[in-house]
């Protein structure tokens, strides 16, 4: 019987969320990961088990999620259950923060933080899959330095948001030169950025590993964003 | 529903605020402190400042001018009225201000929604803001809620974890850009907090008939939760008192409603790929409630993704036959139509989903002809009589 298996009451899924097992050995290296970073020891002084997080977070109305399992199982020190969390829940929390009404000062929103960043990190199968249908946005934030732009404003991306989506699109060029900020006659940025500006975000992106982490989630994306970042950088004489 | 403040302030677990509550240190001193170790500079908030109380007693100051516009994604991208109202009324207020090209997104949308950042990377945007802000002279004033709360956490994390300034710092110095920390992380909802009396003086129409409801942002006070305004004569100090502040100094009636706390649904990622969780937790739990508990004529926020969510949610819930219908707008939009704006060349309503012409009307604004002059105007763009509208056309 495996470990998964001889703890399967505390889950969700005793497959951990659908995806294929791992050894422990690799969920603890994992945990380890989350436990190591900086941030923490500030997000977690123990738990009352009160239930104050839970009555305060969306999520919690809306999936079987539960802010104070996170931090009960942080806690504990539970590996198999911080994994499994990792392999599922961490997506479906909304990242508002209302958990922080912690009478501990736990920050339950702030551990998902870290546990996503781990996930991604590893390229696990949940990141992989909650970030499937997100490419888009991220190739957007971290090409261009703005997360969303007025292009993306089209009917068929947006039939939820009613009738003015459409008119949005068929208006765009004229609307946003009808605006009288000149930085937002953008229409593929939020706002006008400078290139040099642009260039040095690159930097940052390169030089403290979060480009790298693209790969483990999106390898075409990975490419692509590497390819656009370096020609822009070598086109203004600049070494990564 | 009246708010039972004078009950709330009887509880035994009630807190006092002032220095000896344990939580009202302040940062101040750390900032400083790692000033004179030279690990970094700070830029100081310029004179002249207006002093406003947070939620355990630290005084914030909050600049009138000389102020540089940290833009938002969402807002300049989706719901451009909202930061040309923010810009229009410090116009018109006679404040001087910066709207830089040397600026990029926070990113924190992108790091909440899919995590693909880390520390560095963030504190490293965030501080490479701050410089450029610096290097012109002006003050950054931050008109999302996220980039907001964001730098908020952002500041903690760098004021205590002496290795990830440095880690930081390297890159600065890649980037030949001097290690800069505001006095102050001033959101643009404090700066009309602040201003909310000079708005008033120049309010030209009539909100004493209009009735909102306040859906105040979570990133703005849930994040670092010390660093959000609170004042006593607003819900008695026991909800932040940004937005309801102005409302309240433009005449308009501010109503209550249970669900005040809850998150308006956004949820990063969801917003964008998971939008059915969205939907349904913006209108069942905020607008249903409000128009069943309160029945606004608006509702008003002050950050990008609460204005988005309240507003685009609706469209779907009517056509379930749900009880929505209300528009929703940011305060800084609402201020400026008080004080006259147009509510298309300036308040870019055309933008937003949920009907707000009845809204309108009650303000005694004829949005037909403003929309016919709307369209004057877009003839003269489209006939090449000009290129752009600038501020001198949109009075």
């Amino acid at each position: 019987m495996t470990a998964v298996e001889n703890r399967s009451a505390f889950y969700k899924n005793p497959n951990v969320a659908g995806f294929d097992d791992v050894p422990y050995e690799e969920k603890e290296r994992l945990i380890g990961l989350v436990k190591a970073d900086m941030r923490f020891p500030d997000y977690l002084y123990g738990c009352y088990e009160c239930g104050i997080c839970v009555a305060a977070c969306p999520s919690a109305r809306f999936y079987d999620f539960s802010p104070r399992r996170i931090a009960q199982a942080a806690a504990r020190d539970d590996v198999e259950l911080m994994y499994q969390q990792m392999q599922e829940d961490v997506w479906e929390c909304s990242q508002c923060f209302s958990c922080v009404r912690c009478p501990r000062g736990n920050n339950p929103g702030g551990i998902i933080t870290v546990l996503r960043e781990v996930a991604v990190n590893a390229g696990l199968a949940s990141a992989r899959e909650a970030l499937e249908g997100y490419s888009r946005i991220i190739y957007k934030i971290m090409s261009t330095g703005t997360q969303v732009s007025p292009d993306m404003l089209q009917p068929d991306a947006f039939p939820d948001w009613g009738p003015e989506v459409k008119d949005v699109s068929d208006n765009l060029d004229m609307w946003r030169r009808a605006l009288p900020p000149e930085t937002l006659h953008t229409t593929s940025t939020g706002w006008d950025v400078d290139e040099r500006t642009l260039l040095e975000l690159y930097l940052i992106w390169f030089h403290t590993g979060a480009l790298d982490m693209i790969q483990e989630v999106d390898e075409g994306l990975h490419m692509i964003l590497q390819e656009v970042m370096e020609e822009r950088l070598e086109d203004a004489g600049i070494e990564v | 529903m009246p708010i039972p403040v004078e009950a709330l302030l009887k509880k035994k677990e009630h807190f006092d605020r002032g220095p000896h509550d344990p939580r009202s240190e302040d940062f101040h001193h750390e900032l400083f402190e790692l000033e004179e170790q030279g690990e970094w500079i700070v830029s100081r908030v310029p004179e002249p400042f207006v002093p406003v109380e947070t939620k355990y007693g630290v005084t914030k100051k909050i600049p009138k001018a000389h102020l540089w516009h940290h833009k938002s994604c969402g807002q300049c991208g989706h719901i451009p009225g909202y930061s040309t109202s923010i810009f229009w009324v410090m116009r018109k207020l006679g404040y001087d201000y910066n709207d830089p090209r040397d600026q990029t997104s926070c990113t924190a949308w992108n790091y909440y929604a899919s995590a693909t950042s880390n520390a560095a990377a963030q504190a490293a945007v965030a501080i490479r803001n701050f410089a450029a802000a610096y290097e012109t002279g002006y003050f950054p004033l931050i008109h999302c809620g996220t980039s907001y709360g964001h730098y908020k956490e952002v500041r903690e994390e760098l004021l205590h974890h002496r290795e990830l300034r440095a880690q930081v710092r390297e890159i600065m110095d890649k980037l030949n850009k001097p290690m800069v920390m505001p006095e102050e992380i001033v959101h643009y909802s404090e700066w009309f907090y602040a201003m909310r009396h000079e708005i008033a003086a120049l309010q030209v129409r009539d909100f004493s008939g209009i009735a909102a409801t306040v859906h105040p942002a979570c990133h703005y006070y849930k994040l670092v939760e010390g660093d959000a305004i609170y004042d006593p004569d607003v819900y008695g100090g026991q909800r932040t008192a940004v937005v309801t502040g102005v409302a309240e100094a433009l005449g308009a009636e501010v109503r209550n409603y249970s669900t005040w706390f809850d998150c308006c649904g956004f949820g990063f990622r969801h917003i964008l790929v998971q939008r059915d969780f969205t939907r349904s937790f913006a209108t069942l739990r905020k607008i249903e409630r409000m128009k069943e508990e309160a029945d606004p004529d608006v509702v008003l926020t002050h950050d990008t993704g609460c204005v988005t969510t309240l507003d685009k949610s609706q469209f779907a819930a009517m056509a379930h036959g749900r009880n929505v219908g209300v528009p929703v707008m940011s305060e800084a939009q609402f201020a400026a139509l008080a004080m006259g704006a147009h509510p298309y060349k300036v308040c870019q309503l055309h933008w937003h989903s949920a009907d707000y012409r009845p809204l309108l009307e009650k303000m005694g604004i004829d949005w037909e002809a403003a929309w016919a002059e709307f369209q004057q105007d877009l003839k003269r763009l489209e006939s090449g009589e000009k290129q752009y509208l600038t501020w001198d056309d949109v009075g």
